[in-house]
């Protein structure tokens, strides 16, 4: 039998240890981590436009080529501040009026352009993220990418899955008269008032995700709409 | 660190001695940790609907197992009884932590793709199992063999699952198309409940099913 102290002095010297050994290797990979990070937010952008490609290089040259980062304030006007410093977990969460808007225009070979909203919430388990590109006429969704960092494989994880994200194409985000109605995102058997242009079928199983997704759209995309009526009246 | 061992225990008995392969081949069949044992069942029903993450899923798993005995059986002397279980999970937590910071940093996709699971080999029974049971017990070199054996017969199981879930879930393997074109034409569809857990779980069923058909050890005579 060891004694007391031989057992304290043994679980702090191992702790310490193994402190030392993981800040070393944090230390030592974060560079290619973050790196992985942007690259990763990069190929979210251009997903969500329909540009996709297994190369990094690729990635790299279409997003430098074509995307244009722009923050804006709630009443759409264009701030002197990087996208990078923008974080978006701490803007979700302020009032409307006092956030920075981080926008992505992206401009295709033929002069059209594409608007970029990047969006951030909550699911089950931790943070969901995506990215919605509007068309010109910044009603009709060209696409959308979603990520997460924890959800259930299989369940609420299927939102980074291609049979839920093609559904966004072609949705629409205004209502008739022209008022925001976003993206529900609805259980299918559930008989919905709600108009099919504006409604997304949501995962079976992940109910807690999909209403993620759906409160995430709602909170992300509208405040940008004061910019883009600001665009549509010029 | 494994070589060092090897030269102590050279003197003593050859380093793949009879007894020394036993322990390494055990867990591939008769005491293999998914289907006779049922541990670990968990994440070979997630990480098996393609061939990719199940084999990196398996390198992680045999890393830590390895790694993990070897340490403990290599502290083995000096780790106070009353604390050995916390100071398992350190190395283990230790191990794992550096698997995933290892992941995130070169193979991003993959890393993504395992998401939780990779956080989740602490608490896959194997690696807790193997160290109360043997490494606590044993010298290093076996130690190190029964952790690289247990890692290898869960690797087994899942890749085998893997094979057959991506094969007839998606008609590739490792993503290179297997079932050739013209079997869709003539009608053939890939199987939607390949690619469910639930056919995880058939496949495991049918796997230990064939196993203890073969196995007569494996039948309970009591």
């Amino acid at each position: 039998m060891h004694s007391n102290k031989y057992t304290f002095i043994y679980a702090i010297g191992l702790s310490m240890l193994t402190a030392v050994i993981l800040v070393l290797t944090s230390q030592q990979l974060k560079p290619l981590q973050e790196a992985n990070l942007a690259l990763d937010g990069k190929r979210s952008v251009l997903k969500s436009v329909l540009v996709t490609s297994d190369e990094d290089k690729v990635i790299e040259d279409s997003y430098n080529g074509s995307v244009e980062e722009i923050v804006l304030d709630s009443e759409g006007n264009v701030l002197e501040v990087q996208v990078e410093d923008v974080d978006m977990k701490r803007e979700v969460a302020k009032d409307v009026s006092e956030r920075q808007l981080p926008l992505y225009v992206y401009t295709e070979e033929d002069g059209s352009k594409s608007y970029i909203v990047p969006m951030r919430g909550v699911g089950l388990w931790g943070p969901v993220w995506g990215y919605m590109a509007l068309e010109g006429d910044f009603n009709t969704i060209k696409g959308a990418s979603f990520d997460h960092k924890g959800e259930t494989p299989g369940l609420g994880a299927e939102i980074t899955e291609p049979f839920f994200q093609v559904q966004f194409q072609g949705k629409k985000i205004l209502d008739d008269n022209g008022d925001f109605a976003s993206v529900n995102v609805l259980k299918s058997t559930m008989k919905s008032s709600i108009d099919s242009d504006n409604r997304v079928d949501a995962i079976s199983g992940g109910t807690i995700t999909s209403n993620g997704v759906d409160d995430m759209i709602k909170n992300c995309v509208a405040p940008y709409l004061t910019y883009f009526n600001k665009l549509k009246t010029n | 660190m494994a070589e060092e061992v090897a030269e102590i225990k050279e003197k003593k008995e050859p380093l793949f001695s009879k007894k020394n392969l036993q322990v390494l081949k055990d867990p591939l069949d008769d005491t293999n940790p998914v289907s006779v044992q049922v541990l670990g069942i968990c994440s070979a029903l997630a990480v098996t609907v393609q061939v990719k993450p199940a084999i990196i899923m398996t390198l992680g798993v045999l890393f830590v197992s390895a790694f993990s005995n070897l340490i403990i059986s290599l502290l083995r002397k000096g780790i106070p009884g009353r604390v050995r279980i916390i100071v398992q999970l350190i190395v283990v937590a230790t191990l794992v932590t550096i698997v995933d910071q290892v992941l995130k940093a070169f193979m991003f996709d993959v890393s993504k793709q395992l998401a939780v699971f990779v956080g989740l080999i602490i608490t896959n029974c194997i690696i807790m199992g193997r160290l109360e049971a043997f490494a606590l017990g044993q010298k290093p070199w076996p130690a190190f063999l029964d952790g690289v054996g247990n890692g290898l017969g869960y690797g087994l199981i899942l890749i085998a699952v893997a094979v057959c879930r991506e094969l007839f879930g998606a008609g590739s393997i490792l993503g290179f198309q297997i079932i050739p074109d013209w079997a869709y034409e003539h009608g053939y569809v890939n199987n939607g409940l390949m690619v469910l857990p639930p056919a995880a779980l058939f496949l495991i069923g049918v796997y230990i099913w064939i196993q203890r058909s073969r196995n007569q050890k494996l039948i309970n005579v009591s």
